[in-house]
């Protein structure tokens, strides 16, 4: 298992992936951020316009990873991204062939990927959160928002809180990329569709009829990243996602274990 | 043979698509430290047979042991194991070097390794360019670069020539005989039955999915009608030549300015005399056996 998730490290630290998908991260990230303090007193708002977040939000305990909660599910759609891309680029390389015949544990392959690309995850929503955090910490005093509360042991908590719920989120939707490239075994095919789906079909469902954000996958994922949503409970999130990784993650595995490899 | 001298043997293995059969119950026995040619024209069935050996695709019927390793337990005889399937296939944005470290990593061999095997093929100068750069000559070095990773005892090559200029043929057939020489099985198939012809000393033939021929190449050949070429000085002699070869109850006829004469090699002295005695001035007389080709259409039929 360990030499899987090694092997799979070479893949994921070459600098085109690796600086490309953190770059992407880090632009969404300060974006969204800066834009919390620099549009905090614009009439059109500075977040969703139905839900302006305030001076005094930010100046809570959790107001230093606000920005960070905000662009969870944007780092989520990177990381379907690249899951999903890892994935399904060994069935179109033909490169799988090559890694069954050096490690023939089907299960354990697909464990030792997965490891690895979560660990890639977490390494992409580390450097977000620090970058968040400096930007925020950074822009307060211009913005007028007192970081007092930021510093205690609450705000540390709400700090440590942010990085799981992101962590958790992002592995989610990652997880789902690298079970549509599982399933799809195109690259293109995986990232359009699950792209497509995660950014306009379920908000357009949401538009249509508030009431299937309570179940549709993307929604359960952002309210993670957000710590719950008025709509969504974390607790409900959690669940469901839980369910639907599993048995997506189910049909996969045994998929992946039973398919023959003929390309 | 003894079941410790078998490095591949597989009874009955079949694999049916549909209602098609890719490979029908294959049987062959392949010998410990032979070079074994796998024949077949294109879409025979030899890709499937080498994949259902590698654990990628599971057969429909019978069964195999490699090693003496049933062929559904690959766990047990991979790590022995090196193979190129269906061409090179690498990640186009890593170097050379960078494709062998990641599989070199995953099956647990030496970084060192890579080194030695880049040099065997002759890639050590360009290992840190990416893969997407190379020649398709390169990128065949590089697949067999990556089957020689683990010092396998069996290596099995799909197709190892595609792209190789004669040079670069000329070089994988020496480093295939010398791995042979050292005990590597090499299980190696081609389309390109002169290729084979040269350096196996083993050949299981393939036809439609049908093992037609699995031995010795020498028993293949042998079994196969000698035939005695024969040209003459005046291309109108050569009626003559055949109406000698026929009095004496060869088979014969002309081809290309050339007789062909169905017969041993030791009759071609009689018909020297024979042909000395009628005045006929002969400029080649070469007593041949078939060769791979001509023995592969003789035995399946196929035209060529």
């Amino acid at each position: 298992m360990i030499r899987v998730i090694r092997a799979e490290w070479r893949k994921l630290r070459r600098p085109t992936l690796f600086l490309g998908t953190v770059g992407a991260a880090l632009f969404f990230t300060g974006l969204f951020t800066s834009l919390l303090f620099i549009l905090i007193d614009s009439p059109r708002g500075n977040s969703d316009p139905e839900n302006p977040v305030s001076r005094e939000m930010l100046a809570s305990v959790g107001g230093s990873v606000i920005g960070f909660s905000t662009v969870g599910s944007l780092l989520g759609i990177i990381a379907y991204c690249v899951f999903a891309a890892q994935t399904a680029q060994e069935y179109t390389y033909g490169t799988l062939r090559n890694l069954l015949v050096r490690q023939p544990g089907r299960l354990r392959l697909l464990a030792g990927k997965l490891i690895s690309m979560k660990l890639f995850a977490i390494v992409m929503v580390l450097i977000s959160g620090v970058l968040s955090l400096a930007i925020s910490y950074f822009l307060a005093p211009s913005a007028d928002v007192k970081t007092d509360a930021w510093f205690t042991s609450d705000g540390g908590i709400e700090i440590l809180q942010a990085f799981i719920n992101v962590s958790i989120s992002v592995i989610g939707f990652g997880i789902f990329g690298m079970i549509m490239g599982l399933l799809l075994r195109s690259p293109i095919s995986s990232i359009a569709i699950g792209v497509l789906w995660i950014l306009i079909i379920e908000n357009l469902l949401g538009a249509v009829r508030s009431s299937t954000l309570d179940w549709l996958p993307g929604s359960q994922l952002n309210a993670i990243a957000l710590g719950g949503t008025p709509q969504v409970t974390y607790f409900h999130a959690m669940s469901l996602a839980g369910i639907y990784i599993a048995v997506g993650g189910l049909i996969a595995a045994v998929l992946f274990s039973r398919r023959d490899v003929a390309n | 043979m003894h079941p410790q001298t078998i490095a591949i043997s597989v009874q009955d293995l079949s694999k049916k698509y549909d209602s098609r059969f890719a490979v029908s119950h294959a049987n062959f026995e392949v010998p410990l430290g032979s070079i074994c040619g796998f024949v077949g024209p294109n879409g025979a069935g030899k890709t499937t047979t080498i994949r259902m050996l590698l654990g990628l695709i599971s057969p429909t019927g019978g069964s195999g042991q490699i090693l003496g390793h049933s062929i559904a337990d690959p766990d047990e005889y991979l790590k022995h194991v090196g193979a190129m399937i269906e061409g090179p296939a690498f990640y186009p944005a890593l170097s050379g070097a960078e494709n062998l470290h990641v599989l070199a990593t995953l099956g647990g061999f030496s970084h060192e390794r890579v080194s030695e095997v880049l040099t065997t093929v002759g890639l050590a100068e360009r290992a840190q360019s990416k893969f997407k750069t190379y020649s398709l000559g390169m990128k065949q070095r590089l697949g067999i670069a990556a089957a020689l990773l683990p010092s396998p005892k069996i290596l099995i090559l799909d197709e190892p020539t595609n792209g190789l200029d004669p040079e670069g043929i000329q070089e994988i057939r020496d480093l295939l005989r010398g791995l042979a020489d050292k005990g590597t099985t090499v299980f190696v198939s081609s389309h390109l039955l002169s290729e084979l012809e040269i350096i196996s000393d083993y050949i299981v033939m393939l036809r439609k999915g049908e093992v037609v021929f699995a031995g010795p190449i020498q028993q293949l050949f042998e079994a196969q009608q000698p035939f005695i070429l024969v040209r003459c000085e005046k291309s109108a002699d050569l009626e003559k030549i055949v109406a000698i070869a026929i009095a004496d109850g060869h088979k014969a006829h002309i081809q290309s300015g050339i007789a062909h004469i169905e017969g041993p090699a030791d009759w071609a002295g009689t018909l020297n005399k024979k042909a000395f005695e009628a005045g006929i001035i002969l400029t080649q007389l070469s007593p041949q056996l078939p060769n791979l080709e001509e023995t592969f259409f003789e035995m399946t039929g196929d035209k060529k």
